[in-house]
């Protein structure tokens, strides 16, 4: 706070140490979309300069109508968006119950809650594996969205709950004195007060399910139903060599999880002091 | 408009009770206001009538009618809240139809209404606001046309005015008064303000820790405290209390001076002597039962208050109207008007004025 | 007391007390069930599976040898040189990623907390890594060691750190660095997150005391900025190491465990085991323990917070 008030080499460190950050952050970032722009015929020669001699769009063109990339493409976002979309209504349902109802029971599931956002979840990948396999449910996508949603509730249910936690009880209380049902009242009077809250958790475990691999990897084998990480990782073994490719790829698989930065930034440091807190 | 029961009614968190044997009988029409210390359940009471907090045991009544397990919707009661909850994402016009909205009233009769109530409140260029482009004493007044616009058949208030300044306080209050002279409906108002209550209730009812102390108008809990706490919790500046020696018709001070009080029955009984400082007169040093020395004056124009050090009995206040020319270091006689006086049991229950005719 | 409460069950009847089971026991339940449902089928039975697979030897490859075996996984786990080394690599993964995110994550969060021109750009910008999915981050930064697209060998050749431009995830003695650097670099705005969140609610009249007692900029710093943040700085970074030591898709993409296991955590040798061996026994025996090892840390620390909240 009072650091780098007059000193004028303490103004100087300090945006010494901003450039850092910011070079530290932005430069792999950066080095993507550089090798996915640099021609082919440049990467060896060039692969290593901080800007190439000239730019192409190629690897971007090859990638999205040579490769299977749409496919995947489409296959994530159809994971993703289905899993939120279910996590979020579903930890609303259980973020309002812990936020607005004192009931026996309640310190023990949200002990549980906790447990599981603590234990290694690669520890039931074998019994999961197995479980959806004897189900017959391998390489569906829907399956990867019960287990995606499952992994997601306890967190989107602290989030949900600290956004109704921040909705003064008297509200529903008038909106029931006013004649409504609780229902009603949660509808009319809460839901478009906590608007924010559920985009702030579509984005969040938007973003997760976006880039979980670990279980995608064991549960999908079949190329048709790949989600984008687990084809980009066989993008990489299959076309070893191919650089540029992979690097566009890698820039395109950036751009969802940007949108979705950019639009619950505001909320990062609310949602994530009030999860790790309760933690 | 209703009268409103509550049979025996007890309230409890696990097994904790809260509120203890509350029977209380408001008329149709009353003005009731409920008041104590912070944690007394008073608030928790006014929610238990409004239906937000299930009531424990006991019997709850609205026009002979049991209301128990009665939803809050299904009162048809309306409660101001400390607050104010406006809904922040509705404007003005719709947070004060709401009610209506919800019960699906024909649009046209609803806008007519809300015009009514906004004419009434003087909100009228407000109507499209959102409660965040409100200062404090509006949004308490779109509070309260969101309670009248109904016309229900009793107004809860929860410290409706604690939030406000102090000038707007006394203004919101007068409004309160005047509203229920003009509706003549049912109101019980919660507050820890004693000045809110003297000046707005029919009847008083005092809580503390649970139990109900005392009910009865403002002169009454004024002149005939039940006990200890109503005499001390009602009256400003506070009561002066100062332990005695009980005797027949008298109490005697530590230092041996005797006080005649032949208005009390049963004064062998008591151990404390309880005197409003407004019913302590400044006389001459030898005049009065007791002597001691002022500590600080404070000249308020209408009245001077005087905090004296009294020897034997520590500080005693003494209020008294105009200036009186005191000031700190003075010595002081103090006559104690004994017929005002009142006196209190070790259990702390005033003992009982011979000319009332109370059971 | 003790008759009233007795009491209070009788007057109402069944009408006050259907709307009292209501309101307690059945409406939460409404709200909560889906979730409970969930975790329940997703989460606890497996993990109650997961356990009983550790005494049994399932391995898909060998599909009549299935069985009861006892304690024979553990017994095997004892044994498993691997498995004492994954369990070293996951040590040193998890106390580097941590100290750096910490202290990094501190210094942003600090920064963050002063007034300077473009913040809030800057702030969106140096967060964005915890935006990037971790399988891209894992990518990007293998190709950052990779001499022949990534600058990184040649930079550190050119400081003398190497004696020439080579790809350190190939050299067993220097491979954990690759991915605790990509660690660092995804975990830092996550500390700052928190640490931003924790300094904003420190109420400002405290450090103006402080300057009106004239302290100086080191000593706000040690005397009021730090112990107000300690509590949540201790729990912080105490569910961090847990969520960091399970953490396995980064080492799993970049090095996958090699070269010669130097890499190797115990959790991304549970995937290892599971997914390419597909020995589901053995690897659930590994969960079990590393689960067992979590499991002491955390009762570890639920007793120190409590310590911690008390004071």
């Amino acid at each position: 706070m009072t650091v780098a008030r007059s000193k004028p080499i303490l103004t100087a460190g300090k945006y010494a140490a901003l450039l850092a950050y910011l070079t530290f952050a932005l430069f792999p970032l950066y080095w993507l979309l550089k090798i996915a722009i640099t021609p082919d015929q440049l990467i060896f020669s060039e692969g290593t300069t901080l800007w190439p001699s000239s730019l192409t769009l190629d690897n971007f063109r090859t990638v999205l109508f040579q490769t299977d990339f749409l496919y995947y493409f489409g296959n994530s976002l159809y994971v993703s968006l289905g899993t939120a979309a279910a996590t979020t209504l579903i930890a609303a349902g259980a973020g309002y119950a812990f936020s607005r109802f004192d009931f026996g029971g309640k310190k023990i599931i949200i002990a549980i809650m906790l447990i599981t956002q603590m234990f290694p979840l690669l520890m039931i990948i074998a019994p999961i594996y197995k479980m959806v396999a004897s189900l017959g449910l391998l390489n569906s996508l829907t399956s990867l969205i019960v287990v995606y949603t499952a992994f997601n509730i306890p967190f989107a249910t602290f989030l949900m709950q600290s956004f109704f936690d921040g909705i003064p009880k008297d509200l529903e209380e008038a909106a029931m004195m006013d004649g409504c049902s609780r229902f009603q009242a949660l509808r009319k009077v809460i839901f478009p007060l906590t608007l924010p809250g559920l985009g702030a958790t579509l984005g969040f475990v938007f973003t997760a399910a976006w880039s979980e691999l670990l279980f995608a990897l064991m549960l999908i084998s079949k190329n048709e139903a790949m989600t984008f990480p687990v084809g980009l990782l066989t993008f990489v073994s299959k076309f070893s060599v191919d650089w540029g490719q992979m690097m566009a790829a890698g820039v395109l698989a950036l751009i969802p999880s940007c949108l979705f930065f950019i639009f619950i930034q505001r909320y990062l440091v609310q949602g994530l002091t009030s999860g790790a807190v309760k933690g | 408009m209703a009268r409103i029961e509550l049979k025996d009614v007890v309230k409890c968190y696990g097994t904790v009770e809260v509120l203890r044997d509350i029977n209380l009988d408001i008329k149709d029409g009353e003005f009731i206001v409920l008041v104590g210390p912070s944690g007394c359940g008073k608030s928790t009471l006014l929610r238990m009538i409004a239906g937000l907090e299930p009531i424990s045991q006991g019997d709850f009544l609205i026009g002979g009618e049991r209301m128990n397990d009665v939803r809050p919707r299904d009162r048809d009661i309306a409660m101001v809240f400390q607050s104010y909850a406006l809904y922040p994402h509705m404007d003005v016009a719709r947070n004060m139809g709401f009610s209506m909205e919800i019960r699906k009233d024909p649009a046209n009769e609803r806008m007519s209404r809300v015009k009514q109530a906004a004419d009434t409140l003087g909100l009228t260029a407000l109507t499209e606001r959102l409660p965040k482009a409100l200062s404090g004493g509006q949004r308490q007044r779109v509070a309260m046309g969101r309670a009248i616009i109904r016309d229900p058949r009793a107004f809860l208030f929860d410290e409706p005015l604690s939030n406000l300044d102090a000038s707007l306080r006394v203004e919101m209050r007068l409004e309160i008064a005047r509203l229920h002279q003009k509706l003549g409906a049912t109101m019980i108002y919660v507050t820890h303000d004693q000045v809110e209550a003297l000046t707005l209730a029919d009847r008083i009812v005092v809580l503390n820790g649970g139990d109900i102390q005392q009910v009865g108008s403002p002169l009454e809990l004024y002149e005939r405290p039940a006990n200890k706490f109503v005499a001390q919790f009602i009256g400003s500046p506070t009561m002066n209390v100062v332990s005695v020696t009980g005797g027949k018709n008298k109490v005697t001070t530590a230092d041996g001076v005797a006080i005649a009080l032949p208005h009390l029955k049963g004064t062998e009984r008591a151990v404390e002597m309880g005197i409003r400082p407004e019913h302590i007169d400044v006389v001459d040093v030898n005049a009065g039962h007791l002597i001691g020395i002022a500590d600080v004056v404070e000249h308020l124009g209408s009245d001077t208050n005087i905090y004296v050090d009294v020897e034997g009995l520590g500080p005693i206040l003494v209020r008294k109207h105009g200036n009186i020319p005191a000031k700190t270091g003075d010595r002081l006689g103090l006559r104690i008007q004994s017929e005002n006086a009142h006196a209190f049991a070790a259990d702390g229950v005033a003992l009982r004025q011979t000319n009332t005719n109370e059971a | 007391m003790t008759d009233r409460t007795s009491k209070s069950i009788l007057p109402g009847g069944t009408r006050a007390r259907r709307s009292l089971y209501w309101q307690y026991l059945v409406e939460p339940y409404l709200y909560l069930s889906p979730a409970i449902f969930l975790i329940g089928i997703v989460m606890m039975i497996p993990l109650i599976i997961g356990i009983s697979y550790s005494f049994q030897s399932i391995e898909l490859l060998k599909p009549f040898d299935t069985g009861w075996v006892g304690l024979e996984n553990y017994q095997k786990l004892w044994s498993d040189r691997k498995f004492w080394l994954a369990l070293e690599n996951t040590f040193w993964w998890t106390f580097w990623s941590i100290s750096f995110q910490f202290l990094l994550g501190l210094g942003l969060a600090m920064l963050l907390t002063t007034q300077f021109y473009g913040k809030k750009l800057f702030q969106a910008l140096v967060f964005l890594p915890w935006a990037v999915p971790t399988f891209l981050s894992a990518l990007t930064w293998a190709w950052l060691f990779n001499p022949v697209i990534g600058p990184l060998p040649h930079w550190m050749a050119s400081l003398g750190i190497l004696s020439e431009p080579y790809n350190i995830m190939g050299d067993p003695n220097l491979a954990m660095w690759g991915p605790i650097v990509a660690n660092i670099w995804f975990g830092v705005p996550f500390f700052a997150i928190t640490l931003l969140a924790a300094l904003q609610s420190i109420p400002n009249d405290m450090y103006e005391a402080a300057e009106i007692d004239g302290a100086s900029a080191w000593q706000v710093f040690t005397k009021i900025t730090l112990p107000f943040l300690a509590p949540m700085i201790a729990i912080t970074v105490m569910l961090r190491t847990i969520w960091i030591a399970n953490f396995a898709d980064l080492i799993y993409v970049m090095t996958g465990g090699g070269p010669a296991n130097s890499t190797q955590i115990v959790s991304s040798y549970i995937f290892t085991t599971a997914f390419r061996k597909l020995d589901f026994g053995y690897a659930s025996a590994i969960a079990v323990a590393l689960l067992f090892i979590l499991l002491t840390y955390a009762v570890f620390l639920l007793w120190l917070r409590k310590k911690l909240v008390k004071t």
